[in-house]
């Protein structure tokens, strides 16, 4: 599947010369001064181009088709991972996947529990997914497991990435907004430390239910907003396609997010977004959430719940 | 999850009660025309086929609280403007005229008050305050109230009416989905009860965060509450929502309420289900 946006169009050109070189040169050490050569260019032409993205031209990398998954980074940075299913209540969503793994990676590894949006690749799948928009199903499986990992004294780690909690006549007939609400809750009493990361679309409560951690980090190219830009046009000028003017009022960036504190970290995307280089996102997303449980590391199950809880107490805009 | 999703914008009864006796009113249930003092005089219920009309912040203080009164809090919060929100027109512009309009500050009261004697954490959304949405002073108010509650060994009843999170704060409003949940963990920590009650209309951030998280949640008769609007439901699955979709008795039906109650029998069993989680 090639998807090119049109402000990207020249980093994928080149990056393509790139990757015909490198299997041209089969590791001939003769071309390796040209390949050093035309991955600087990439990475500096990159850095060139998305130092001055729009909100809007972010939101479209954020939803890149390309772009990594939960699933893709959960198997390049966890370990022995294995899916638990179900909500115990009415069945099991796809569109949260969640279970325990061992993190990181090698000897220092430990057992945590791993939750996240997953969307799918392909329409077959993707449909499987409801396109990551969970039903209640899949809040109640979190919230389950959430509450075992705190039990059993295991760190959470949480992958966002969602346009939005599924709207349907069967998610409002089975409780959308309670299951989410009980999220919320039940993660800002968890005794364990919980860090989620943002790594596609953070769409309102449906994200948020999976957010409500002691550090949050967000990749370079996310939105996370209370309503997409799309929804946000339609309700201001009964006009979806107005949505890149909506996301320059709405400002839905990490960057954003970062100076009204709702996020901790903006973990810096591989040269023209994670899509040109899975391995190379996991690996920039692997380190900055090894730092983040790091500091947590030595907090009492008190203090842990304490720190979330001032950590949401103090954020809003308010006038004395 | 957005306050202004379209919802049918219902007669405030009330507020034009000060254009004096005499005016006349049509009911929005059985199309009966009446005084508007005979509605006013029924907390807006109409007397003829009981349907429930909004009622302003006033007249719930005046038919649930002791004395029709109750000591405020906070009072003096006032929104921010963190993203210097416009679309043509300025957020704080359009604080200033809700400001104007309302007379009141934000888009919820809080305060102290005494339920039938028993002494109450009391909180009510204002619809008529940009639609009840919540923003960072709605979320700081409702933080405050559970915190409070709990310190004071207060249990709480909070009224809901409002579209959802306030779109113009962008994600402070969302966050204020969490700090509010959070602090009323803590109530329940404290084992003090929380009466949720959800007026017309309850929906978005709103309804996916403390609203259906009572110990008793209560709705009003006919009342919308739910997740995602009715429309956006509509065109996401592509096919007509059943009749009473999102309707007080749809979610006593599908186990998400406890009561459907009549606002004229409101106060009575609130009191009663406060004395029995005293
Ligand atoms: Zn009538």
């Amino acid at each position: 599947m090639s998807v090119v946006l049109p402000f990207e169009q020249p980093i994928a050109e080149l990056s393509q010369r790139v990757r015909d070189l490198r299997a041209l040169a089969h590791g001939d050490a003769r071309y390796a001064a040209e390949l050093r050569r035309l991955e600087e260019k990439v990475a500096s032409l990159a850095r060139e181009l998305f130092r001055d993205l729009s909100p809007w031209q972010r939101v479209q990398l954020s939803r890149h088709p390309r772009r990594p998954f939960f699933h893709d980074y959960l198997e390049r940075i966890f370990d022995d991972f294995i899916e638990l299913h179900g909500d115990r209540t009415f069945g099991d969503d796809a569109a949260i996947v969640a279970g325990l793994a061992r993190y990181p990676r090698g000897p220092t590894g430990r057992p945590v529990m791993v939750i996240g949006h997953q969307k799918g690749r392909g329409t077959k799948e993707a449909v499987r997914r409801t396109f990551g928009m969970p039903n209640p199903e899949g809040y109640r499986k979190a919230r389950r497991l959430m509450e075992l990992a705190d039990r059993f004294g295991r760190p959470v780690i949480t992958f966002i990435d969602t346009p939005g909690a599924y709207p349907g006549l069967g998610a409002e007939e089975r409780g959308q907004s309670e299951a989410i609400g009980q999220c919320l809750l039940v993660m800002s009493k968890l005794r364990v430390p919980v860090v989620a990361c943002v790594v596609g679309e953070g769409g309102s409560g449906g994200a948020l239910a999976l957010g409500v951690a002691n550090r949050v980090l967000a990749l370079e190219h996310v939105w996370y907003s209370v309503i997409s830009p799309e929804a946000c046009a339609s309700i201001l000028w009964k006009d979806g396609s107005q949505a890149e003017k909506a996301a320059s009022v709405l400002k839905p960036t990490a960057q954003m997010a970062l100076e009204l504190g709702v996020i901790d970290q903006i973990v810096e995307e591989p040269p023209g977004g994670a899509h040109q280089d899975w391995d190379a996102a996991a690996r920039r997303l692997d380190s900055a959430l090894r730092e983040a449980l790091a500091s947590l590391e030595g907090l009492t199950e008190e203090e842990l719940v304490d720190d979330r809880y001032r950590r949401f107490r103090s954020l809003g805009a308010v006038r004395a | 999850m957005s306050w202004n999703e379209r919802i049918r914008p219902e007669t405030d009864a009330s507020e034009k009660r000060s254009a004096g006796k005499g005016v006349f009113r049509k009911c929005d249930g059985c199309g009966e025309t009446l005084t508007a003092e005979s509605f006013a005089r029924n907390f807006e219920v109409c007397p003829q086929c009981g349907q429930h009309h909004r009622l302003s912040a006033d007249g719930w203080r005046r038919l649930l609280l002791d004395g029709a009164t109750f000591t405020e809090w906070d009072r003096h919060l006032e929104p921010a403007d963190p993203l210097q929100f416009t679309d043509g027109r300025s957020y704080p512009e359009r604080i200033a005229a809700a400001q104007r309009n309302t007379s009141a500050q934000e888009a919820i009261e809080i305060g102290r008050a005494s339920m039938d004697g028993v002494a109450i954490a009391y909180g009510a959304f204002l619809f008529s305050f940009m639609g009840g949405s919540m923003g960072s002073v709605v979320g700081e108010k409702i933080a405050r109230l559970f915190e409070r509650a709990t310190t004071e060994r207060l249990p709480v009843v909070l009224l809901q009416a409002s579209g959802g999170a306030r779109m113009q704060e962008g994600i402070l409003s969302l966050m204020q989905m969490a700090k509010t949940v959070a602090a009323l963990g803590r109530l329940r920590d404290a084992r003090l009860a929380f009466v949720s009650v959800c007026l017309h209309p309850t929906t978005g951030g709103v309804a996916a965060s403390f609203a259906l998280l009572g110990d008793v949640n209560i709705a009003e008769p006919k009342a919308l509450v739910g997740f995602a609007g009715p429309r956006v439901i509509e065109t996401t699955i592509r096919q007509k929502l059943p009749e009473g979709f999102q309707r007080a008795e749809f979610l006593l039906e599908h186990g998400m309420i406890d009561r459907v109650v009549s606002r004229l029998q409101m106060k009575n069993e609130i009191a009663t289900v406060l004395r029995h989680l005293r």
